[in-house]
């Protein structure tokens, strides 16, 4: 028999308020096992573990229960708190009578009632226990950062600089991500290019950085400290060590009619090509859904100009293995498909554009060469309308919920941008609420409206009618004047939405990282592990994690290395000693378990057992302890009932059902 | 009918809306075809709603000058629904006035050359399907 305490905390009101503690006191004192127990104001508080550590030593404790918060949120307190006092962390249950019970419940008899029954199933539990012993697994000394962004990138800076090796995958044929894609940037106006380059420079030259760009990660396993990812390296058709980025042949190349992802489809590119002139690195892909070679085998064109011979059509997708400590995903955003927004006349007139359009039209090496003109007539527009929130905050299965955050602030650039490059264009914002949260951000809004004499309007727009003489119509509400107001425009600019790049669905479910409904990954905590996936050796930077501007992206991406670089700096981890284990005797090699195991931690051995004298040779589950999670899915597929999850075991969780039932 | 607060109740059930939902970007007033010839405005009805000043609400022009096209119904990005709000106004001062409706005899003396019956359209669009 055990010797339990029973510490019942108040957690201020959170849970006396509810919660009768003095009651479950009284009533657990007769449980069997238990031989002391005591109520304080804050458990958690260092007073608090002194009391349980005092108990210990009074009455010669082997098991501690404490009625309290969820164990998410205490365990690892109070198991470290036994420790000192000389128990076995794992002799250490939480009976959680907030959020499952005061938090919950308002009537106090009823709520006294259930935190009992809690206390009663815990306690039960660790008359079963037994102490664990927590084992050691390797880490290796090398970071995986998914996305070539600038989230990754200033990730990949960040660890490199630490000293660690750090691999950058990304999809595209080059690093740098929507960044590249900007002009200028708010809220100092600089060229976003000016200051993106040198970092891609930076990252592609640092020795402690490899770059893996037009490659997908396809499969990982493993667990934190210790993953293994195969790497999809997409065939370039183009050899990186012979070429040498002369760009003739994508001069030459005669199949130019392919959309320019990089330039938002506003022109074309040819079948091979680098994104963009400062592209890293300078070593061009073959798109071969594009090219004359691969669809009707004649062509040749690139090979035939290539002085350095290094175009190579018969180039095959490769795959690399590679171990890595820690893995960070950036994947980034994209904006949202406009389909479920006729009003805006998107698909019908070619001068409604997106603001990332427009960031392009604006943009020196952009498919207007930064003149401001009208996409379907070439000429310069004299009004420009800008609509905000166009798929954000809606609650109407059109768009998204939330707020995307960085419209307000780069509709407010644009506006000024174009005031000041061209003073002959009117401006008008149509805006419901304007968010400049930020350092410097209200005042870079302020100066658009009182000295670039932006027009900001409060209200939404209707809709916006394609008129025949080329104009749009733009309806929209003046909600301060309580006028509708009727806006002949050359051009509207739609502030779409943004949302998590569609790829990192796929990405989230070999990680095993949790995502919420919008796809946005789950941090560990909201607000104490923010750059943190609750899966370990996780780690979020940028927009995959929620909406966030270039300033907050590159702080998030700084504080996701630090993360990475605090476990790469260990030597060892300790695991959960919480592991499945199969009774010998019992085990009759089915493999059902193995079947189910989602991390391959069970294999088979022919190993000679003692069956009541009878010596045999049987094979039998072998479960590697560093790679079980602990999640007993073997142990309920477990036909002969030999399989146990070490700290959960059939028997506790029989007792703990028993308990409640009592 | 008894207190306004009563009113703004009923309204709020015979259209099924929740003008809490409403975060005043005017998109409904921005699209609303009988803008003009209104004196409260779609966006207004709602807070009208909220804040209970149903009177003002059964004695405004915009009340029958609505057309029940629900432009505002399609296009509210917050699924408010202002002109189902309009509709059970218009609902709520009809029952009252008759206690039971409309006598069919009397619909054709009602009948509006000028504008689409609101009424009869309001009620096959809540009835569709």
């Amino acid at each position: 028999m055990q010797r339990i305490g029973v510490f019942v905390c108040h957690c201020g009101s959170n849970i006396a308020a509810t919660v009768d503690v003095k009651k479950v006191v009284e009533m657990v004192a007769m449980e069997p096992g238990v031989v002391h127990a005591e109520d304080y104001q804050y458990m958690c508080s260092e007073a608090g573990q002194a009391k349980i550590a005092e108990a210990v030593k009074e009455k010669n404790l082997t098991g501690i229960v404490v009625c309290s918060c969820s164990p998410r949120m205490h365990e690892n307190t109070f198991r470290t708190a036994a420790k000192r006092a000389g128990i076995n962390p794992y002799m250490v249950e939480i009976a959680n009578i907030r959020e499952h019970c005061s938090w919950i419940h308002k009537n106090v008899e009823e709520a006294t009632e259930k935190a009992v029954i809690l206390a009663r199933a815990a306690i039960a539990k660790v008359n079963l226990n037994a102490p664990l012993f927590p084992g050691e697994s390797r880490v290796t000394k090398r970071a995986l950062v998914i996305g070539g962004g600038i989230a990754g990138i200033q990730t990949a800076l960040d660890i490199a600089d630490a000293g660690y090796e750090v691999d950058i995958v990304e999809k595209t044929p080059s690093i740098g991500g929507r960044m590249s894609q900007l002009d200028k940037t708010f809220p100092t106006l600089d060229c976003s290019a000016c200051i993106l380059t040198p970092k891609m420079v930076e990252a592609a030259a640092h020795e402690k950085i490899t770059i893996y760009t037009y490659s997908e990660v396809e499969k990982v396993s493993g667990f934190v400290g210790d993953f293994t990812v195969d790497i999809r390296k997409k065939a370039r058709s183009v050899d990186a060590n012979k070429c040498t980025g002369c760009g003739v042949c994508q001069e030459k190349c005669p199949s130019k009619k392919a959309p320019s992802e990089f330039n938002r489809g506003l022109n074309t590119r040819s079948a091979i090509y680098t994104p963009f002139a400062q592209a890293i690195p300078n070593v061009p892909v073959i798109d071969r859904d594009a090219c004359i070679k691969f669809k009707t085998g004649k062509c040749g064109v690139c090979e035939k100009v290539c002085q350095a011979g290094a175009i190579d059509y018969t180039q095959q997708d490769e795959i690399v293995t590679q171990k890595y400590g820690a893995i960070v995903v950036a994947t980034g955003f994209d904006t949202i498909k406009l389909d479920n927004y006729d009003e805006y006349a998107y698909n019908q007139s070619k001068d409604v554009i997106t603001s990332l359009e427009l960031e392009r039209i604006m943009n020196a090496a952009g498919p207007t060469k930064g003149h401001l003109e009208r996409l379907s007539d070439g000429k310069h527009p004299h009004e420009i309308v800008f609509v905000q929130c166009v798929g954000s905050r809606c609650s109407d299965n059109r768009g998204k919920s939330y707020c995307s955050k960085i419209c307000c602030m780069y509709t407010a650039k644009h506006a000024m941008l174009i005031r000041d490059k061209y003073p002959d264009v009117n401006v008008t914002v149509f805006y419901i609420d304007v968010r400049t949260p930020g350092k410097n951000f209200d005042e870079f809004y302020r100066r658009a409206v009182e000295e670039y004499g932006v027009n900001y309007v409060k209200g939404q727009v209707g809709k916006v009618i394609p008129q025949p003489n080329g104009k749009l119509l733009v309806q929209g509400s003046d909600l301060l004047d309580n006028k509708q107001i009727f806006k002949e425009a050359d051009m509207v600019v739609l502030a779409t939405a943004i949302e998590p790049e569609a790829s990192v669905r796929q990405i989230a479910t070999m990680l095993t990282a949790s995502i919420d409904t919008n796809n946005f990954l789950t941090e560990a905590h909201p607000k104490l592990r923010p750059v943190e996936s609750p899966t370990a050796g996780v780690f979020l930077s940028g927009v995959c994690q929620g909406p966030k501007d270039i300033p907050e992206t590159v702080a998030q991406a700084g504080a996701a290395a630090v993360k990475a670089i605090g476990l790469l700096a260990k030597d060892k981890l300790t695991t959960n000693p919480c592991t499945a284990k199969a009774d010998e005797l019992m085990c009759n090699g089915c493999s059902t378990c193995a079947n189910v195991c989602p991390y391959g931690a069970i294999s088979y051995e022919e190993k000679e057992v003692n069956d009541h004298g009878i010596r045999e040779t049987r094979r039998i589950a072998v479960v590697n302890n560093a790679l079980c999670q602990g999640c007993g899915a073997c142990t309920v597929t477990c036909p002969s009932g030999a399989m146990d999850l070490q700290g959960f075991s059939n028997r506790q969780i029989i007792a703990e059902v028993d308990a409640i039932c009592r | 009918m008894s207190s306004a607060k009563n009113q703004a109740e009923r309204i709020k059930e015979i259209s099924g809306v929740n003008p809490l939902k409403c975060m005043k970007c005017g998109k409904c007033s921005a699209t609303c075809p009988a803008f003009n010839e209104m004196d409260i405005k779609p966006h207004q009805f709602v807070s009208y709603v909220l804040n209970g000043d149903i009177d003002a609400l059964a004695n405004s022009k915009s009340l029958w000058k609505c057309l029940s096209c629900f432009a505002c119904v399609e296009r509210c990005p917050r699924d408010v629904q202002p002109g189902r709000l309009i509709d059970a106004a218009r609902q709520l001062v009809i029952r009252q006035k008759g206690q039971t409706g409309l006598a069919p005899e009397e619909i054709p003396e009602l009948l509006d050359e000028d504008l689409p019956q609101q009424l009869l359209m309001s009620a096959f669009r809540r009835y569709r399907r």
